[in-house]
């Protein structure tokens, strides 16, 4: 079976997506490093890998069982200042990622959700951020 | 260094070299206890020792990159003409916007506020959407601080705050804070307590002994209450609620950082990215001293790029400020959130930016990522990213640390020296901006003279 991006971006080109939410809720998403984010920028953030990495985010067991998601599955984020088109990844057990919240290596999938005020510090809300977290079903 | 041997015929006998105690740059961590074994023939390190997985992903990952050292509209273009399409755009602007640094050595940091001061342009570093909140909270109420050499040998109870160092310093814990012996910590990880406070459970909670799930958004009320525990005040019975962390939990810390003999508060990004910013840092200063009344206690911010901690001197002790200052009146101005760079293009501010080692067209927010679409971009780096993708002028240049030397500050602000691993047919940031630099001299004395 294809890696999940991959699986994802063939299903976008056969333009096999539509844009039917199965169910959607508000999470609290937290974009952090991760090991792959930080190897993968190495190779280059131009690359595959990388865009990969950094648009693949991580739910809790129950949610991803409410909202009816497997690995590999299309989801969107938005939010009042954007929306992003990223993959589900492995699930993480109740107990480590809290209900409600979700995870997602930084990068231009996290940016694109970012409200630039910083309320006169310099630094923007990059976690932290109360998101739509919707199930793109394919067909 | 060493060169192990010479090569006859390089796909034989490979021109191999072995560069001893070369130092890591990815990450604030610094390491300086690298051994590199580098291909000289292929231009390439095939093996790091000592290295940790996001270490050898940086030495491995680095060659030579096939592609032009200079590119203006995307065009090849000579490093002469490159640096003078810079120049003229940089000097031709009202406001000119300079960013990045965290991954340049100390060397070329200076020649980049130096050509802001001439300029009258405005300097602000990676920090400012890092440790730019922790920055501000130094100057609120100070930092009670330490080398990690002092942690290594001291601490015996090691606190982190907010990060998650197994994946993003992954040697914190075995060269500084956790595992390794020291002069007053014989038996290493076993003499050592280690705590995790985050939101959520990251793969750095089974190094600690006790991990601690705070409620998202209520650090500061977790610290706030901690400092009036340490300080002997009372605090309100809906701190369990409100926390999500029991009273218990919360007295049973209060008892151990009192009674350590040492103690270290190490804090990451869940603090600063988030509601309260510098307030949240703030707080955790301010327990760090407050726990001073009782014994020895310590707090330091956990650096991310290999050289922020560099910029952060650099632009100190060039204009008095660390991050976010504007030369535009002639003298040096730090103002945090008029003049940090996501504010500025945000806003519509800069009409021109030279973009150093950075990346913001893949980490700001999308507005600014917009504004900085609309104005020339000038660019140095030593891969193709997003942001050198849009740039008017790119410059390709030597990755520090493995293609040049110079001087990098660890988290903890000890300067290292770098060793170069082997050269690159591209220039140094160094190069390219003492280039761009000259070039706006004689623009300025051009002008002189014609005033005159």
């Amino acid at each position: 079976m294809a890696a999940p991006a991959l699986r994802y971006n063939l299903l976008l080109r056969r333009n096999l997506l539509r844009d039917v939410a199965v169910a959607a809720e508000q999470m609290m998403l937290i974009p952090g490093r991760s090991s792959k984010q930080g190897t993968s920028l190495n190779a280059g953030k131009l690359k595959e890998e990388y865009q990969t990495v950094t648009s693949t985010i991580e739910l809790n067991e129950s949610a991803m069982r409410r909202l009816g998601l497997s690995v590999g599955d299309p989801v969107r984020l938005s939010c009042e200042t954007g929306q992003v088109d990223v993959v589900c990844g492995k699930p993480r057990k109740d107990e480590d990622l809290p209900d409600g919240m979700v995870f997602i290596p930084y990068g231009p999938a996290s940016s694109e959700l970012m409200e630039s005020d910083t309320a006169g510090s310099g630094m923007p809300m990059s976690k932290q951020m109360m998101v739509q977290v919707e199930p793109l079903a394919g067909s | 260094m060493t060169d192990k041997a010479t090569s006859s015929s390089a796909s034989e006998t490979p021109n191999i070299r072995i560069v001893e105690d070369a130092t890591c740059t990815f990450c604030g961590c610094v390491c300086d206890d690298m051994d590199l074994t580098v291909d000289l023939d292929a231009k390439r390190i095939i093996k790091a020792k000592n290295a940790c997985v996001l270490g050898r992903a940086w030495f491995l990952q680095h060659g030579i990159e096939d592609h032009p050292a200079a590119l203006i509209d995307g065009r090849e273009a000579s490093l002469d003409e490159a640096m003078d399409e810079a120049a003229r755009i940089l000097h031709d602007a009202k406001f000119p916007i300079t960013y990045g640094l965290s991954d340049s050595p100390c060397e070329a940091q200076r020649v980049a506020v130096a050509i802001n001061d001439l300029v009258r342009g405005n300097v602000d570093t990676t920090t400012s959407v890092c440790h730019g909140p922790s920055g501000i909270a130094f100057q609120g109420v100070g930092e009670s601080t330490a080398t990690l050499g002092e942690v290594r040998n001291r601490a015996d109870l090691v606190i982190y705050w907010g990060g998650n160092p197994a994946e993003s310093h992954p040697r914190h814990f075995t060269r500084y804070a956790v595992t390794p012996k020291g002069r007053y910590i014989p038996n290493g990880r076993k003499d050592r307590y280690v705590v995790l406070v985050d939101v959520r459970k990251t793969p750095s909670a089974p190094v600690a002994n006790q991990f601690i799930q705070v409620k998202p958004g209520r650090d500061f009320e977790l610290l706030w209450t901690l400092r009036a525990l340490v300080r002997g005040r009372r605090v309100h019975a809906d701190i369990e609620e409100l926390t999500g962390v029991s009273r218990e939990v919360v007295d049973e810390l209060v008892e151990r950082m009192k009674n350590c003999n040492y103690g270290v508060l190490f804090f990451g990004m869940g603090l600063t990215m988030t509601r309260g910013r510098h307030f949240n840092s703030g707080a955790l200063l301010a327990l760090a001293t407050d726990l001073n009344r009782h014994t020895h206690f310590v707090a330091k911010p956990v650096r991310g790029h290999g050289n922020v901690t560099g910029a952060d001197n650099v632009v100190s002790w060039q204009t008095g400020y660390p991050f976010g200052v504007n030369f535009h009146r002639g003298y040096p101005r730090f103002n945090p959130g008029e003049f940090t760079t996501v504010d500025l293009l945000a806003r519509g501010d800069a009409d021109a930016a030279l973009m150093i080692a950075t990346d913001p067209a893949s980490n700001f927010p999308k507005r600014a990522i917009k504004h900085l679409k609309e104005i020339p971009l000038i660019t140095l780096d030593a891969k193709p990213t997003y942001t050198s993708r849009q740039a008017k002028v790119a410059f390709m240049v030597a990755t520090y640390g493995i293609n040049t030397g110079g001087t990098v500050y660890r988290m903890d602000d000890v300067p290292i020296t770098l060793r170069p691993a082997f050269e690159s047919p591209f220039p140094t940031d160094e190069q390219i901006l003492t280039g761009i630099l000259e070039r706006l001299k004689e623009f300025k004395a051009a002008e002189r003279k014609k005033a005159a």
